[in-house]
């Protein structure tokens, strides 16, 4: 027998190549159908969890559009959609509000979650998640964060720290932490940050898509 | 030509190189699309895999005897060390020689919706699988 032509053997591996990442391709595509509606179905089972009485709440109270953000302080994408956020509620100041829920996957972001609702008690909620945010590339080096660095960003913002840190430590202020946790678990939620938007997540994720969603809930609304 | 191939031994060759490539669209599959991260032991098997699929292909290619010889100096290894994980997972060995850190266990990676099949168990048919076809278009070429 004698061996396949030069150009047969390129074809052959050429068809191999073209199989496989075609196979590939195909695998990733069903395989984030699949997830994206095992997402949207546990979401519609547990709407309920989306937003809680203690959750932090920026713009109007009765807007027909509600973002929740599941974010982690020390997460740079969290950091990074933040403007992003920003932008969204200066475009919609009547009908959209942004509601926080916790999800501190990264080491260290416990304590700064604590401070973070200790700082809502004294009124500087907002004030104390951009001073977090902004500090965030000295605090939070993955593996080794250093809360001290983080606690004195925060003390900039003019907040009692005794009293911040006093609180912080509350059963009240764990309680939340809690519960926030068992609702991003129940919600199949494992990344950050992690965005529904009137209880649908996003589609894929991005800015563009979060943007889009937010419009089309938006004009669904003033229908 | 002294290290070249004929038809029945480039095809077992070509096999070779489909399996390592399957192998490897899979590891990265459940890597990369599905987020599972691999623990130490997979790293080592894929250490191995991952460069079958340029030497194995070229090989073919170039109908280059000498990248099967290329070959099962990586495959002989990815065996060696999925028949060591096949073994730890199997509960055949003492736990106490897990040579995991951090990151995930070695002890826990099946894919559940194929019924519990375990990860390691996959990689040793593949490995299995390439080093049986090298060695026959070895002996197949042998002078």
């Amino acid at each position: 027998m004698t061996l396949p032509k030069p150009n047969l053997r390129i074809l052959a591996v050429l068809a191999l190549l073209i199989t496989v990442a075609a196979a590939f391709v195909l695998g990733v595509i069903a395989y984030q159908r699949h997830e994206q509606l095992a997402q949207i179905q546990q979401a519609s089972a547990h709407a309920e969890r989306l937003v809680r009485m203690h959750s932090p709440v920026a713009g109007p109270q009765d807007a027909p559009v509600t973002l929740v953000e599941f974010f982690d302080p020390a997460c740079e994408t969290c950091r990074a959609f933040y403007p992003i956020l920003k932008d969204l509620m200066r475009a919609y100041p009547a009908d959209l509000r942004l509601v926080i829920r916790y999800a501190p996957f990264h080491p260290g972001s416990d304590p700064v979650v604590r401070l973070l609702e200790a700082a809502k008690l004294q009124g500087k909620y907002w004030e104390v998640l951009e001073m977090v945010l902004a500090a965030q590339p000295l605090w939070a080096d993955h593996g080794q964060p250093d809360l001290g660095k983080a606690y004195a960003a925060v003390a900039q913002t003019g907040l009692d720290m005794d009293r911040a840190l006093a609180d912080a430590a509350s059963p009240g202020i764990e309680s939340v932490l809690r519960q926030d946790i068992k609702d991003l678990n129940a919600l199949g939620v494992n990344k950050t940050p992690t965005f529904f938007v009137n209880g649908r997540p996003l589609p894929r994720f991005g800015e563009e898509q979060l943007r889009s969603l937010v419009a089309e809930e938006i004009a669904r609304s003033k229908r | 030509m002294t290290a070249s191939m004929k038809r029945p031994a480039w095809l077992l060759l070509f096999l070779a190189a489909a399996a390592a490539l399957i192998a490897t669209a899979a590891a990265f599959f459940l890597g990369e699309v599905m987020g599972m991260a691999p623990c130490t032991l997979c790293w080592y098997q894929r250490i191995a895999m991952f460069p079958l699929v340029p030497i194995l292909s070229l090989a073919c290619l170039a109908n280059d005897r000498r990248g099967v010889v290329y070959g099962l100096v990586l495959a002989w290894p990815g065996l060696l060390v999925a028949a060591y994980h096949t073994l730890l997972v199997g509960g055949l060995l003492p736990q106490a020689w897990v040579p995991c850190g951090a990151g995930p266990s070695c002890l826990k990676q099946d894919l559940s919706w194929f019924g519990g099949l375990q990860l390691p168990w996959l990689s040793l048919l593949a490995f299995a699988l390439i080093v049986v076809l090298l060695s026959l278009v070895l002996k197949k070429t042998a002078r």
